[in-house]
């Protein structure tokens, strides 16, 4: 693989002598891709591109944005900290899952805008009209089928015969490599420890993700979108489902890739993965808050006043908040759900949605742990 | 030469296999459909717009094939690997060294990677183009476990080249059941599973020391993820394929507007 992407676009190796506008670029890379930074930017290009879908939709759009992703992709290629960690056998697939999702998820946009365009001058959908016609499985299913399996073999292949498979050192139990990496698919889960503890980031949350994905049929009442696509007739499920796949899971896998380096520490992707880089830790928890900065006092000894703030500020946003909402500005939404699915959402909502309030508080005001028991291992 | 393959299609042999003509007319297309137990998962007509690339983007289909490709391999690569800790890393390197232009290892782990990538978008377009919602809630729960299974073969895998890679990210990973809430020793609430002074929950009795067989990932860890992952864990998901495309079919095929 090195050697034959080596061969095709040069660089990798060699020391850095770096033009003006190159080091720009680069520059500007690495301070995009800090993680606050690059959570923000990501939520803002997701909203931007759905508020402004017709624009997104079109072809000449990502055309574009793939012809300048490849020339950024040469570009980086030559230098050798981003040579270093793009061409690892192992994070090939990475970069596949970034072209797949995001060609795909301007394909589904684009037919969603389509659809939505025709609904609203009263024709049928893309699907609609193809729909009513039907044909036989034998010959029409079964030779595209064949056609797609063989020419996928044959790029498994070829795939298999340019890359060999990376073997590391023997297993050694003693020495631990820095990075430990979890395997990719969850290095977005991974990426939670930042900000949560092993048993809601490694126990709690993903079996939450399984419990919500079964639910989503159950949840999701509304009946209009099935079988075509189409954002205007479901815009928050699926603005809903854009934020969970594409922001809190493959972004954080590709983030967890290629910008998290050694003790975990972020590094952008023209920065040379120095062992010795450490962040400096100065979070506080909510009781230090609370106690010693609103209070002015020593924090208490008993760990349940300690932790008071935080459990009273859980306990509220758990069970307080969804009859709160339902009785307000989601009233509507209670009449149409009924009232246990609406608390079934509501609580995986904020399951949710303590991702991001987490995320922020940590960013802004350095926020540790809401309540933070270690004696128990109870921290949140 | 059309003579001799109406010979051979008139041949006993041929008929006892086959049992229409040439697909050719309607009544033999459906036959050929009907009569195939591999076919006959498809109904036998479909709609236009579910053969639709730009519809479906074949992501099922396509990660069938791969879980049929990695079997293949898979069942390759089984005869060349002995899971213990001091043969397990050597035989991985000698199919290296050993095979000019092997490429088993590598359809093996490059397809195990594309599995991953190809089963979320299929979710993805099935919660895209709405495709759970009823008839077909169901079929999605299936779904969702064979996201679950396909992850848990990958993660299973991962530990057998039993070299650094796979030792430490299989350790990263199962740390995480040390923290599992009243059954991990480190988890919130396993204090209170004691009785009389006796904790019950310990790292040498938790879940995660179920998962690997020992307190660390060892010779106990890589017997028990080679058994599931060469065994168990496939003769689940293949269950539960069958299951999904018979669903697929039962709940009037591929999703389309009414
Ligand atoms: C090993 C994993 C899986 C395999 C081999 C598989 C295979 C397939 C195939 C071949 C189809 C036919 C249509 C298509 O190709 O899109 C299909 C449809 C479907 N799949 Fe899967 N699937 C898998 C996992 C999943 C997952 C993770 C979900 C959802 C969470 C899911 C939900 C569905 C649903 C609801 C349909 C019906 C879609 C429709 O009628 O449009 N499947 N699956």
């Amino acid at each position: 693989m090195h050697l034959a992407l080596a061969t095709i676009l040069g660089g990798g190796g060699g020391p850095v002598n770096d033009g003006p506008v190159a080091a720009a670029i680069k520059n500007f890379s690495n301070w995009l891709t800090e993680p606050t930074r690059y959570s923000v930017a990501s939520i803002l290009a997701v909203a931007g591109i759905l508020y402004f879908r017709k624009f997104f939709a079109k072809v000449s759009v990502i055309t574009i944005f793939f012809v300048l992703s490849t020339a950024y992709f040469v570009f980086a290629f030559q230098d050798p900290n981003f040579n270093a960690i793009i061409t690892k056998p192992d994070n090939v697939p990475i970069v596949i899952l970034f072209a797949t999702v995001i060609f795909f998820t301007w394909l589904s946009l684009r037919r969603a805008v389509i659809n939505d365009e025709r609904t609203k001058r009263g024709e049928p959908t893309l699907e609609g009209e193809l729909s009513k016609q039907k044909v036989f499985t034998w010959p029409d299913l079964v030779y595209s089928e064949l056609i797609c399996l063989v020419l996928f073999t044959a790029a498994m292949l070829v795939w298999s015969i340019l890359i060999t498979a990376p073997i590391e050192e023997p297993a050694a139990t003693a020495r631990t490599p820095n990075p430990s990496k979890a395997p990719w698919y969850f290095l977005g889960l991974q990426e939670l420890l930042v900000y949560f503890d092993p048993w809601l980031a490694g126990v709690v949350l993903p079996s939450f993700i399984v419990v919500g994905l079964c639910a989503i049929p159950y949840l999701d009442t509304n009946p209009k979108g099935n079988g075509y696509y189409t954002f205007e007739e479901r815009p928050f499920a699926i603005s809903f489902f854009w934020v969970g796949f594409l922001l809190f899971w493959v972004s954080f896998v590709i983030l967890g890739t290629f910008l998290r380096g050694p003790n975990w520490s972020f590094f952008g992707p023209f920065e040379y993965w120095d062992l010795h880089k450490l962040e400096p830790m100065v979070n506080v928890d909510l009781s230090t808050y609370f106690w010693v900065g609103l209070l002015d006092k020593p924090r208490p000894d008993n760990a349940l006043l300690r932790e008071a703030p935080g459990i009273v500020l859980l306990v509220g946003y758990f069970l307080v908040l969804p009859p709160l909402l339902g009785k307000t500005v989601m009233k509507k939404m209670v009449t149409d759900l009924g009232m246990i699915r609406f608390n079934v959402f509501m609580h995986l909502f904020l399951w949710f949605a303590l991702i991001p309030v987490k995320m922020g508080l940590r960013w802004t005001v350095n926020l540790k742990y809401f309540i933070g028991m270690p004696e128990y291992f109870f921290n949140v | 030469m059309t003579k001799l393959f109406k010979y051979v299609r008139e041949s006993q042999i041929w008929k006892s296999v086959f049992r229409h003509g040439y697909p050719d007319t309607p009544r033999n297309r459906t036959l050929a459909v009907l009569s195939n137990v591999f076919l006959h998962l498809h109904p036998v007509k479909v709609r236009r717009s579910g053969i639709r690339l730009s519809y479906t983007w074949c992501m099922g289909g396509l990660t069938f094939f791969l879980f049929l490709i990695l079997t293949l391999t898979g069942l390759l690569l089984m005869f060349y690997y002995r899971p213990t800790a001091d043969k397990a890393y050597e035989d991985i390197f000698a199919l290296r060294e050993h095979v000019p232009i092997g490429v088993m290892r590598e359809m093996h782990r490059w397809g195990a990677h594309l599995m991953v990538i190809s089963v979320w978008l299929h979710m993805y377009r099935v919660f895209l183009t709405g495709s759970y919602k009823p008839p077909r809630e169901f079929n999605w729960n299936v779904g969702v476990i064979l996201l679950v299974l396909t992850l848990l073969l990958s993660f299973t895998g991962y530990l057998l080249p039993w070299d650094q890679l796979a030792v430490w990210a299989i350790t990263v990973g199962t740390n995480m059941a040390r923290a599992t809430p009243f059954l991990g020793h480190e988890g919130p609430g396993a204090a209170l599973v004691s009785f009389g002074g006796i904790d019950f929950i310990h790292a040498g009795d938790d879940v995660r020391f179920g998962l690997l067989a020992g307190r660390f990932v060892g010779e106990g860890a890589l017997l028990r993820f080679y058994v599931l992952h060469c065994v168990g864990f496939p003769l689940i998901a293949a269950t539960l394929m069958a299951v999904h495309f018979w669903r697929v079919r039962k709940d009037g095929g591929i999703s389309g507007p009414l």
